[in-house]
């Protein structure tokens, strides 16, 4: 066993977060304060989500920790080493071997299950920060329902570039009631969070929780004449194939080469495994030799 | 000293703690489901599951009201020893234990203010819940049946949202949980049911 307190913190600090929790799910999409801790990571590296996790963790958990869809970028990697070391926990890249995810600005393709719970990393949890700086106002106009603004905004939009051009941390109402910001998350996923399974969401410098039950409405705002939409890269996935994931593009050279390939290196990996390959990919085997 | 009070609490607090958590966690997040809790051993009349909610919930923070039978010199140790909670007034609490009828009137414990619906007191409610209901809302696929002390009570505490009470219901080992946001209503071809 490790030096560490089961998922590093005190026990006192997680009663309160896991109290945090309970508030959030009883309230869809209101941000319930906390008292956020110190981490061994600097602000901006999940430290919300970080302590959102390992309130939730139990030592039979798998962990997968993915930062925009990959499971091998610094950030995932360093987060996954922390929970292993610190709560012993099994880690997995795979979606559907995982118990608890957490998030960075993705949520995985495959449909989560109601066993798995996803948690979400959130730099500005308050949807309406950039409209309006005083948490005075934002509180007050939460409790008054009052959200003409962020239509503004939406409408703004379409008034400057003929649609609305926001395209991540789309802004969506929970169960009718809160406005809530989605976390970075592209807007092609906003439809996944009716999902099966708990979402929790953990900004840890702005000191807020928040969640989103199971089979939870969550619509994204929008007007009847401009309806929302998912969009992504109209492309299908170089590597892979695929035409149902989001993907992310990729500059090859100087002379304007570029790839096209899924954000969630699980779905496509996982694709490739059973043969899909792509305009610019190569089969497997031919890979790995 | 009684040594009995030093008696009954978690094993190993962080993990006991920490599955006692993901058991009221899924049960708040889907109502209607049932969760085995344990770990504590509590003395009368607090059943396991209440004992293991308030070890993983309660601390010196939070300000937790015993109500009728629960309120007992046993008791009291039992949560000074383990938790450190301090004991106080309904109107003043954050948590509340006892059984259905002892919370009664409900109308004493906060229900949050409309810019902090949060500040709302989570009631653990012991004992049997013989009224069937219908259930609808978040954390719920369609619509699933469970069992509650009364209906009325609920179907007011749900027009109250954003604002309004969460419970626990306790009997034994076992766990479920009704969040503000359920919708309760008596299943169809049920009788009359009293009115509160």
């Amino acid at each position: 066993m490790s030096n560490y307190n089961f998922a590093y913190l005190d026990e006192q600090t997680k009663r309160m977060i896991r109290r945090a929790i309970l508030k959030g799910l009883a309230i869809p999409g209101y941000q319930v304060p906390f008292a956020s801790r110190e981490m061994p990571m600097p602000y901006g590296w999940g430290t919300g989500g970080v302590q959102v996790t390992a309130a939730t963790l139990t030592p039979e958990d798998t962990l997968k920790v993915i930062d925009q869809g990959a499971d091998d970028t610094t950030n995932a990697v360093s987060i996954r080493k922390f929970f292993e070391k610190t709560a012993g926990v099994a880690t997995s890249e795979e979606t559907a071997q995982a118990s608890v995810i957490q998030t960075r600005h993705r949520i995985p393709e495959e449909d989560l299950r109601e066993d798995q719970i996803l948690v979400y990393q959130v730099p500005i949890p308050e949807p309406l920060r950039f409209l309006e700086p005083s948490e005075v106002e934002t509180r007050k106009m939460h409790s008054l329902e009052e959200y003409g603004l962020m239509h503004v905004k939406l409408y703004e939009d379409i008034a400057k570039h003929g649609a609305i051009a926001t395209s991540y941390a789309y802004p969506v109402k929970v169960e009718g009631r809160y406005v809530m910001d989605p976390s970075p998350i592209p807007k092609f996923d906003n439809p996944k969070m009716e999902m099966a399974g708990i979402q929790l969401f953990g900004a840890g410098r702005e000191q807020r929780i928040y969640a989103v039950p199971p089979y939870c409405k969550v619509v994204s705002l929008d007007f009847d004449d401009y309806p929302f939409e998912a969009s992504k890269a109209d492309h299908a996935c170089d590597m892979c194939g695929a035409t149902d994931s989001y993907l992310d593009e990729v500059i090859m050279d100087d002379a304007g080469g570029r790839l096209f390939v899924c954000s969630d290196t699980d779905y496509c990996a996982g694709r490739r495994r059973a043969g899909h390959v792509g305009a610019q990919g190569v089969a497997l085997a031919e890979d790995a030799a | 000293m009684d040594a009995e009070v030093l008696k009954g609490g978690f094993a190993d607090a962080p993990v006991d703690a920490a599955h006692a958590f993901r058991a009221a966690m899924t049960a708040m997040a889907r109502p209607g489901t049932v969760h085995t809790l344990h770990g504590a051993q509590p003395p009368a009349p607090l059943s396991v599951a209440a004992g293991t909610l308030i070890l993983t919930l309660c601390d010196p923070d939070t300000p937790l009201h015993l109500a009728g039978d629960w309120d007992r010199k046993e008791v009291r140790a039992w949560i000074a020893f383990h938790v450190g909670a301090p004991l106080v007034t309904a109107e003043a609490a954050m948590f509340a234990l006892g059984d259905w009828d002892a919370l009664a009137p409900l109308t004493r414990f906060a229900i949050g203010t409309p810019e902090y619906p949060d500040r709302s007191a989570t009631l653990i409610v012991e004992g049997a819940t013989p009224e069937r209901a219908v259930l609808r809302g978040p954390g719920i696929k369609d619509t699933v049946e469970m069992g509650l002390p009364e209906i009325a009570a609920f179907q007011l505490n749900a027009t109250l949202f954003p604002l309004g009470l969460d419970f626990f219901f306790t009997s034994g080992a076992q766990v479920a949980a009704l969040p503000r946001t359920t919708k309760v209503s008596v299943p169809s071809g049920a009788t009359s049911v009293e009115a509160a």
